[in-house]
């Protein structure tokens, strides 16, 4: 049976060899919508330095900062990717698995855009006329009423008589967390329904919870794949109305139409200049002990936040990233590694 | 009353009428699973056939010694240090020189120009200076990837309609890459790239390639065929001819049966808790895949090889044990070569699926971003330890990209993996059919 010993010696070789567990490259898991980002600048960094190109997982945010914070060693990831910035919680769970130098990168903003079907009706929103359309429950003489709008023209007047259909971001996404926040919440407020809650008595959690709740009757979809999906889905319902990332947007500018927010329309400029309301800001965290162990790992960052890549005219930018008018003190905590909580 | 066999009574009627019906049940049952067929490969092959063509440039480039060589003295260390955006401008200067010596005017500005050629191509430069610093100064003629965009348009995906509402190109441009078709600059032709190249970037969706994902899924099936067979075919053997029947037998039987209908989901976590937290092998190796994907296809080589064993006639057995012949000798030189053709066959329907398998691959880091090939070995990460992705998980990677060009790479890359389990069944069904023997 020497074929048999054979197989089972190259089993145990192959089992004893991979213990060995160093690493050459540098491994990335995180949000999907830095994802693209994170991948541009690893093919560059690949192709122009003689380290090999990271590893980029997509996951989610929450996720790949669970991976992040497993611990430290060449079986953990180095760097985690976020669309919103890491929580008390999750550097707590951090540092009782020995992550405790955490550096925070902000690479840039993000636009979170309204796109509808080329062909259908154009639209200029305001965040209150979003609370109205899709919010579970109306705040109306002083008691909650459920949503029966049915049409755009219902919320708005000006609005052509389409049949309201949303699909937003499900909740695993980051995304979800700034729709409901700088959309929702504020047209709640914009729109005088949060104050209105606060006098009749109600407190100030509870009016804020009711505030961002979401319709389930139908006309508000969650969508828990990613911007494909949505696409997808507003392909085959032309009346709907989707929230995509502005980058997502600006690649498929043949199929959708996006929507002005405020009077505003999204770009990457309008935006740096603050002008249109929904953007968030994009992380990237690194475990400052894998620093000087895994090769190239401060040269990817560095080459990350460089003017090259991330400035207003690197190919971050052109993809319909944002691009930080801090930049030189992200560049600053790179070089620095300058870790979260030293004071600075 | 007389009953004739020529005249059919009601009973018979009846009868005739139910036989009938079934048939057409049965027929009609065909008849939707072979539509719903022909839909999904149509679709796939529409969408897919275009991936295996690619649109290239035929450019001369000088490379310029002031931007390539700052030094000038050839040395690789001090030329690297010129990056694919330093070469970006030779590129932009060759392109442009090139269309106005053939004449095309246009209203394009050179940056949009430029854009009409893949971001890949600076790379595919940089490396051919690197390799060869000789070529500092002279003009090389380069074949270059187009630009997604130009690709789709020569492919019919991208029409001068679509392209003026397109923030990534216009109908000028469009324009131009006709011009330049015409003229024989620019070539749509077979793309061996996209067997070859790594994945690349949203931004040069024409440059991706299924390299990584063959090597990835090639060396998984490695793993699985030199862990899963021994082990499945020493466990049946055990099981079949050597194993007592009693109640312990009983529930490992019953216990096999269950494992081959656990979601495969299941072996994913299990891949990750014991293998990469406790035996801290590297995340994303084919290893870890490979081993994951043994356990999923364990039971299903095991419960196969079993039943091959079965379908040998016991007095083959006896036959040997009545000559003489130890009990390992009986199975080893003669049950076990009877039973290799249904062994061989659950093995590649086994690895088949094991082949077509993603979602335990989500959870061990295989869904990945990864450019660089893998080696089956190197001192620091092991056997098949370095990071890969796999063929079905390259679908599904390609799925979610931004820019419609990966729709066509997805369903291209779906194409190669049927013809891979295409292949592997029609082996499968070739040895049944020449070895098997039938009693």
């Amino acid at each position: 049976m020497s074929i048999m010993k054979l197989t089972a010696t190259t089993a145990a070789i192959a089992l004893t060899a991979s213990t060995s567990f160093a690493r050459d490259n540098v491994q990335i898991a995180g949000s999907s919508t830095v994802l693209p980002y994170a991948s541009i600048v690893a093919e560059i960094f690949g192709e122009n330095f003689d380290y090999p190109t990271p590893v980029v997982e997509s996951g989610g945010s929450s996720a790949g900062l669970k991976r992040f914070c497993e611990g430290v060693g060449a079986n953990t990831i180095d760097i985690a990717n976020a669309s919103r910035p890491i929580r008390e919680s999750e550097i707590a769970v951090c540092a009782d698995a020995g992550v405790t130098d955490i550096i925070e990168v902000r690479i840039g903003y993000d636009g979170i855009v309204f796109a509808s079907d080329i062909n259908g009706n154009s639209f200029e929103f305001t965040p209150v006329d979003w609370y109205k359309a899709i919010a579970n429950e109306h705040f109306i003489d002083g008691a909650l009423v459920a949503n029966t709008f049915e049409t755009w023209d219902q919320v708005n007047p000006d609005f052509p008589a389409q049949p309201i259909q949303a699909f937003i971001p499900g909740t695993k996404h980051g995304t979800r967390e700034v729709f409901e926040e700088k959309v929702i919440l504020a047209g709640c407020e914009d729109g005088g329904f949060f104050q209105a809650m606060l006098d009749a008595g109600v407190d100030e959690d509870t009016a804020e919870q009711k505030c961002m709740a979401i319709r389930t009757d139908g006309r508000s979809v969650d969508i828990d794949g990613d911007y494909t999906e949505t696409l997808a889905r507003i392909e085959a319902d032309t009346n709907g109305i989707g929230v995509f990332g502005l980058s997502f947007y600006e690649n498929n500018t043949d199929r959708l139409q996006v929507a002005t927010m405020s009077g505003v329309v999204p770009t990457t400029e309008s935006i740096a200049a603050g002008d249109y309301p929904v953007s968030r800001p994009l992380y990237f965290y690194i475990k400052a002990a894998h620093i000087d162990v895994i090769p190239g790992l401060k040269d990817f960052a560095e080459f990350f936040v460089s003017d090259d890549i991330a400035g207003p005219d690197g190919p971050l930018a052109e993809y319909g990233l944002v691009s930080d008018p801090e930049l030189l003190d992200v560049q600053e905590t790179v070089s620095g590694e300058i870790v979260m909580g030293s004071g600075s | 009353m007389t009953n004739s066999l020529l005249q059919s009574d009601a009973r018979t009627k009846k009868r005739n009428a139910a036989e009938a019906r079934f048939r057409a049940y049965g027929f009609s049952a065909i008849c939707v699973a072979m539509f719903a067929l022909v839909i999904l490969l149509t679709s796939v092959l529409l969408n897919g056939v275009s991936s295996f063509q690619q649109t290239f440039v035929t450019l001369p480039i000088e490379l310029v010694e002031e931007r390539v060589d700052k030094q000038g003295n050839r040395d690789r260390a001090e030329m690297a240090k010129t990056t694919t955006i330093g070469y970006a401008p030779l590129l932009r200067d060759a392109f442009v020189a090139e269309i106005e010596s053939l004449g095309i005017e246009t209203e394009l500005g050179a940056r949009d120009l430029a854009d009409m050629i893949s971001k890949e191509a600076a790379a595919t430069v940089r490396n051919r200076v690197l390799a060869d610093p000789t070529l500092v100064g002279q003009t090389i003629e380069f074949d270059l990837l187009a630009s997604g965009r130009i690709d789709a348009y020569f492919k019919g995906d991208v029409t001068m309609e679509s392209a003026a509402l397109d923030g990534n190109t216009s109908p000028e441009a469009l324009m131009v890459a006709q011009a330049l078709a015409d003229a024989g600059i620019m070539e749509t032709k077979f793309n061996w790239g996209f067997f070859t190249r790594p994945d690349a970037s949203v931004q040069r969706p024409e440059a991706a390639g299924l390299g990584v994902a063959i090597l990835g899924s090639i060396y998984m099936m490695l793993v699985v065929l030199f862990l899963a067979l021994p082990i499945g075919v020493a466990s049946s053997i055990y099981l079949e001819e050597f194993a007592p029947k009693n109640r312990i037998t009983d529930i490992i039987e019953v216990n096999i049966s269950n494992l081959a209908a656990v979601p495969s989901i299941v072996y994913g976590i299990l891949g990750l808790a014991i293998f990469i937290n406790f035996m801290e092998f590297n995340q994303s190796s084919p290893l870890v895949g490979g081993l994951v994907l043994t356990l999923m296809t364990l039971p299903t080589i095991i419960i196969s090889t079993r039943a091959a064993l079965k379908s040998v006639p016991p007095s083959i057995r006896d036959a040997a044990l009545g000559v003489g012949a130890s009990k390992m000798q009986s199975v080893f030189h003669h049950v076990l070569p009877l039973a290799a053709p249904g062994i061989l066959t659950g093995t590649i329907i086994g690895l088949a699926q094991a082949l077509g398998e993603t979602a335990p691959l989500l959870l061990i880091g295989m869904v990945a971003f990864v450019r660089e090939y893998p080696a089956a070995y190197t001192p620091e990460a092991g056997l098949f330890g370095e990071a890969s992705t796999a063929l079905p998980v390259q679908v599904f990677n390609w799925t979610q990209r931004s820019d419609p060009a990966f729709v066509e790479r997805a369903s291209g890359a779906i194409i190669t993996l049927l013809v891979f389990l295409l292949i592997m069944n029609a082996v499968a069904i070739y040895l049944r059919r020449r070895f098997e023997r039938r009693w």
